[in-house]
């Protein structure tokens, strides 16, 4: 996947002259990930470049960058950092079309890692997806595969929105995947359906798509066809594709690793209920992080999500 | 001139007009002739004659809070007035001079303040950013402006405003550091005007003055009298030709006093003495024009008399317009959270018209 957005952010680069890539250590080093690696020696110092270690300055300078005719594709090191920039997320970024009733926009990127399951430090975990996507104006993406970070992170580049790209870092590395040269764009606001299934409709996003993918065999020995949705964005939520496979399956099972309430597990679950309540063949079931501060390496597998977890909720919802 | 020989740890305010209208002709900016200056009066008056009136609007509930210039007129003038058209402004929430010197019209300041988002709009081709409330905010967006100009080779220069309060906040250091960093041809102007709501000065910080913070960030800071709108102008104008030259940014303080309360929603004598306030009375911008102006032979009372019942009307006609301009749609209301339409937002807009519907339907029963 590393590779996969490096090569996007290249191409981008390449096309169009006022994508700015920033943040710390993005310039020399080429990311602590190397997600950027070789941009400063493609395009120059003056388009990617290291900034000072401040997330705000990262996120209030993008907003004026952005105003201003240019279009700053900005690293946050990492997702838990990124809450020193949350008022010029929320307060400006997400606002300012409104606010200048669309005379003024902030087509930035906020790229980050986001996730665990990579053992690493306190406030290196965490997936934040339901608290960006609360905030009205942001957009929120995340992708589970190599191929589609590439498509969605040229569709992020060049959205007219503010749009929040989270990395899931476990998957940086995890799998090899053919992703082809040219260009090409998955729309934010779409789902895929990386499964076709009868019996149950799982909903995840990120890492979690492939504990999902992992799970499906073992169902299949029980007799349950999963459909696997991916849903890609966070904000706006593809609700058509959810519903078409919901009216198929009748049921619901959430997976995510975010922090459990309010979680986007929450909302899934109470709009589809709205849809569908009364057609359910079973409650919906959330299988989630808890509700406790993320654990420090060595405990952090008790709160991911994994295909015990998973099969567990599945057998719930289909009686089996 | 002065921002290489000003040392904002040891020397007083640069002032150019004493207090007492007295000028000091060698320093006088060669633009500033008679006739511009009784022109730039007139302007700032008829601002304050629309902050009088939008006071007596709040009162009566046609205005929501706002924020009063009263005191800073001096300041924004001098420095909004150095400003090409295509340079930017950055304003806080109390700019209504510098925004509508820079281009917003007085009616989309006044229909903002009433509640109404049509006046956020700002008009195509005037480079002011929409009213910033958070505090500090607002000083990254103006690095980020002019640093897109850098990249881009259109040498304009950002113009940011701020508080005395705002110089504690994360984001003020921030801005500060990345301008200085990147050298970005922004100007930063810090209105003084010695209170925070209710919070004094001494209390935002230890440092003796706010514009020394600048020698922190690697460039120059300088105090000005904010009172003084020569002094503004000549030192405003001196950093922003720096910054187009492409020599970085400039912070300045401008030493002034908030005549007013915070907003309409506060009262001041809460929280400060009336002697102080008394105190800067003699110090107001407005008097020490006219004072000069009168020794020009182009101030008197008649003259101000004759100026106020002529710009009066034009206050009113703005006024009516404001009060003529229908709130938002339900279609405004949901069609700029996004460049399109969600379904989820479409959805809900759907739903906000059944309601307003529904309701209408019911007040219509009760009636009948």
């Amino acid at each position: 996947m590393v590779q996969a957005i490096n090569l996007a952010l290249k191409q981008e680069m390449a096309k169009d002259k006022t994508v700015l890539c920033y943040g710390e250590d993005v310039g020399v080093e080429g990311g602590v990930f190397r997600v950027t690696e070789g941009l400063q020696k493609l395009y120059g110092d003056q388009r990617c470049f290291d900034s000072p270690l401040a997330e705000a300055g990262i996120i209030g300078t993008a907003i004026g960058l952005s105003i201003n005719g240019m279009k700053p594709v900005v690293e946050m090191q990492f997702s838990g950092f990124m809450f020193e920039s949350f008022p010029q997320l929320m307060c400006h970024a997400a606002r300012m079309r409104n606010r200048s009733r669309g005379r003024f926009s902030c087509p930035l990127v906020l790229r980050t890692p986001y996730g665990g399951g990579i053992h690493a430090l306190e406030h290196h975990c965490e997936s934040e997806e339901a608290i960006l996507a609360h905030i009205p104006g942001l957009k929120v993406v995340i992708p589970s595969t190599p191929f589609d970070a590439k498509g969605l992170l040229i569709a992020a580049i060049r959205d007219p929105d503010p749009v929040i790209f989270m990395e899931p870092k476990r998957v940086y590395r995890a799998f090899k995947q053919e992703v082809p040269e040219e260009e090409y764009f998955i729309p934010i606001g779409k789902a895929g359906i990386v499964q076709s299934g009868s019996d149950v409709t799982v909903i995840a996003w990120g890492a979690q798509v492939r504990e999902c993918m992992k799970t499906s065999d073992e169902a299949k020995k029980l007799g349950i066809s999963m459909e696997i949705v991916d849903l890609r964005t966070i904000s706006p939520i593809d609700y058509p594709t959810i519903f078409n496979s919901v009216s198929k399956t009748g049921r619901v099972v959430i997976v995510h690793e975010a922090y459990r309430s309010f979680g986007p597990g929450a909302e899934l679950s109470a709009t589809i209920n709205e849809e569908f309540f009364g057609k359910l063949k079973a409650p919906i079931q959330r299988v989630t992080g808890f509700d406790i501060v993320y654990p420090l390496l060595r405990s952090e597998d008790l709160v991911q999500p994994e295909p015990v977890r998973i099969l567990e909720a599945i057998r719930k919802v289909v009686g089996k | 001139m002065f921002l290489d020989t000003h040392n904002p740890l040891t020397d007083d305010p640069i002032q150019i007009m004493d207090q007492d209208g007295k000028l000091n002709e060698a320093l006088r900016p060669k633009e500033l002739t008679d006739e511009k200056v009784k022109e730039m009066y007139e302007k700032m008056v008829f601002i304050r004659l629309a902050d009088d009136r939008m006071k007596k609007m709040q009162r009566s509930g046609r205005m929501g809070t706002f924020a009063s210039i009263e005191g800073q007129e001096a300041a924004q003038m001098g420095s909004v007035s150095t400003l090409e058209k295509t340079d930017w402004v950055v304003p806080a929430f109390r700019e209504q001079l510098a925004m509508w010197m820079h281009g917003v019209p007085l009616e989309s300041i006044m229909l903002f303040w009433k509640g109404n988002e049509a006046g956020g709009k700002i008009p195509e081709g005037v480079n002011v950013l929409p009213v910033s409330i958070p505090v500090g905010s607002q000083m990254l967006h103006a690095v980020g402006l002019s640093w897109a100009s850098k990249l881009q080779g259109k040498n304009e220069v950002a113009l940011t405003y701020f508080g005395d309060g705002a110089t504690s906040e994360g984001d003020f250091h921030e801005g500060m550091n990345f301008a200085g960093v990147f050298k970005t041809a922004t100007v930063f102007l810090c209105q003084n005007n010695q209170f925070a709501i209710s919070v004094p000065r001494r209390i935002q910080t230890a440092s003796k003055t706010l514009a020394q913070k600048a020698i922190a960030y690697g460039f120059p800071g300088v105090i000005v009298d904010g009172n003084d709108l020569f002094a503004m102008y000549a030192v405003t104008k001196e950093a922003v030709e720096r910054a187009r030259r492409g020599d970085g940014p400039t912070l300045i303080e401008a030493y002034t006093y908030r005549l007013g309360d915070h907003t309409s929603s506060d009262d001041a004598t809460k929280y400060r003495e009336k002697a102080e306030v008394e105190a800067w009375k003699p110090k107001d911008p407005f008097r020490r024009l006219q004072l000069y102006l009168a020794t020009k032979n182009l101030w008197s009372e008649q003259i101000e008399a004759d100026l106020k019942a002529k710009l009066q009307p034009q206050v009113d006609e703005v006024v009516a317009k404001v009060d003529a301009t229908p709130d938002q749609t339900i279609d405004e209301l949901f069609g700029y959270t996004y460049a399109n339409l969600t379904q989820n937002l479409a959805n809900q807009k759907a739903y906000m018209k059944h309601v307003t519907e529904l309701q209408a339907a019911q007040k219509g029963g009760a009636n009948a």
